[in-house]
């Protein structure tokens, strides 16, 4: 038990602390050397045009949230279906690494603009085939993985008790894999709310969190882009805490991978 | 034991040799884990294996569990071929690492051989608590592998290995990981429970006085290559009317020192040069 709360002393008061003393740092500095808003706002301003602003930043969330989740799960879906095709069939495999390798270098919030022409640029759709797209690749790699760590005792098993192929993949290797899929969509979960905002730097309906933060910032409402931008941290950090505890709820009787 | 002529032995190794493929490119060769092995357990038969870590132990239990194959000579089981009597389902197997599946609780996974095989869920809830009971972890059916000490563990594997009462049970180094109390006591189950089910034993052990007291041949391998280089003959009766009594027994000792002097007569840098897996 002692281990346990020294833990969490360290991994949530001590960043908690840490936060804190920024802000107040940071508040210091705007208010002592009389920082202009357009350069710098003060902690407090922005969460006073925070809590004003709630409707507009709210439905901002909203339209951006709803886009990353929808990339999140479209790519994950077919990362995974992806995934267990390849485990299954070594061509495939061997084809995928291109693909993968490429995905993995090429910035995909770079497609946006195409696809903003191909699906017409009054739709969410773009953004949600860029969050998508971003997000199959650390699916399918880690879900990869995962399906690949069955252990040489657990086969001999399955092989002593002459289970069939399906028998083992329902049996050991999905459930083996499990921890990896959620740690892939951990990382994935991020990424998502990243891309899903990038994406609508480049065009597209004037009504998610990062086409308000360039439109506040092109009124020089400098403290409300701020307050968008709290909206963009908040929105990554649900994501993240939400996947996060999806993961450790699937490796709770594991060794950590 | 009642030699019917027509009775199939329940392990027939025949002139069997394992080579393994070792390194890749210039360091490449081969290992020569099992050489012209012959060996046969009759049915309802006790055999340990013992012998120094690399000699071939459990090569040769893999061999006849049908997890590898031969390189060399023929092996039966229940007069049908590794593969058949594997498909048959005629073998339970405990290996030397517990090998649980950490997924599933501590019943489920002695079940798991029974869901394979179609069982129904009451059927198997039966016969999961029974086993529990057996190795003493009736107070543990619904933990996880990773809440269990290793010889907890290495217990609900055992269990699992007695799920489908086997005409042939496939051991390796089961008690490894058990405290001397445990140890004894698990030795005392698994006699009553060959004696009671006329179960036949390939045990793989590195403890002289268990080869002993469970079995009714020992057979002693020396490494590289591996081969039999003696079996001793325990002359302690029949395997289910053991009991602790005999640990004390002058018998005992003698075929103890029988085995100790055939393991000692393997050269002696064969013993020192052993690796440790
Ligand atoms: N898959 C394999 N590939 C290559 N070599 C192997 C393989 N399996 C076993 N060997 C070699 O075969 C020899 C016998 O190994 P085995 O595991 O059967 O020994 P053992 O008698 O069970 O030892 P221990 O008592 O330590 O468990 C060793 O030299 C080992 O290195
Ligand atoms: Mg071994």
């Amino acid at each position: 038990m002692r281990g346990v709360s020294r833990r969490s002393t360290t991994t949530v008061i001590a960043p908690i602390a840490f936060g804190l003393l920024a802000l107040v740092l940071w508040q210091v500095i705007v208010v002592g050397f009389d920082v202009k808003p357009y350069v710098l706002p003060s902690p407090l301003n922005i969460g006073g045009q925070f809590t004003r602003a709630l409707g507009t930043i709210w439905s901002g969330t909203r339209v951006t949230g709803a886009n990353a989740l929808v990339g999140l799960l479209l790519g994950a879906v077919v990362g995974i279906v992806a995934a267990i095709l390849s485990a299954l069939v070594r061509v495939l495999d061997q084809l995928s690494i291109p693909v993968v390798t490429a995905a993995s270098v090429v910035p995909i919030v770079a497609l946006a603009p195409v696809l903003y022409t191909m699906f017409g640029a009054g739709a969410e759709t773009a953004r949600q085939l860029v969050a998508a797209i971003a997000v199959f690749v650390p699916v399918y790699v880690n879900t990869l993985r995962g399906l690949r760590q069955v252990r040489p005792v657990h086969r001999d098993l399955m092989r002593a008790y002459a289970a069939t192929p399906w028998q083992l993949t329902r049996t050991v290797t999905l459930p083996g894999a499990l921890p990896f899929v959620f740690t892939g969509l951990r990382i994935a979960s991020s990424i998502a709310v990243i891309s899903a905002l990038i994406a609508e730097y480049f065009g597209g309906p004037v009504d998610g969190l990062a086409s308000s933060i360039t439109s506040a910032a092109s009124y020089s409402n400098y403290t409300l882009a701020y307050a968008f931008v709290l909206g963009a941290i908040l929105l990554g950090l649900v994501f993240y805490c939400v996947t996060l505890a999806l993961e450790k709820l699937a490796t709770r009787h594991r060794p950590t991978p | 034991m009642t030699t019917e002529p027509l009775a199939k032995p329940a392990v027939l190794v025949e002139g069997v040799g394992k080579t393994f493929d070792v390194g890749r490119g210039r360091s490449a060769g081969t290992v020569v884990a099992l050489d012209d092995i012959q060996l046969s357990v009759a049915t309802g038969e006790f055999v340990s294996l013992i012998g120094p870590s690399g000699c071939g132990k459990s090569t040769l239990l893999r061999l006849i569990a049908d997890l590898d194959q031969p390189s060399v000579g023929d092996i039966r089981v229940f007069g049908k071929t590794a593969r058949q009597a594997r498909i048959d389902q005629d073998y339970g197997i405990a290996f030397q690492q517990a090998g649980l599946l950490p997924w599933r609780s501590v019943a489920a996974n002695i079940e798991l051989p029974l869901e394979l095989h179609g069982i129904g869920r009451e059927a198997r809830q039966k016969r999961s608590a029974e086993l529990l009971a057996l190795v003493g972890l009736s107070d543990f059916a619904d933990r996880f592998p990773d809440q269990l000490s290793g010889g907890m563990q290495q217990r609900v594997a055992i269990a699992r290995s007695l799920a489908e009462s086997p005409e042939l049970l496939l051991m390796d180094e089961p008690f490894g990981a058990l405290d001397e109390m445990t140890r004894e006591r698990m030795q005392g189950e698994l006699v009553r429970i060959c004696g009671e089910t006329g179960a036949a034993v390939v045990f793989v052990t590195h403890s002289i006085p268990e080869a002993v007291f469970l079995s009714d041949r020992v057979v002693v391998m020396s490494p590289r290559p591996g081969r039999i280089v003696g079996i001793v003959d325990v002359a302690l009766g029949r395997t289910g009317d053991r009991d602790d009594d005999l640990r004390e027994a002058s018998t005992f000792f003698a075929s103890v020192k029988a085995v100790r002097e055939a393991l000692h007569g393997i050269p002696a840098a064969a013993i020192t040069g052993v690796e440790t897996r």
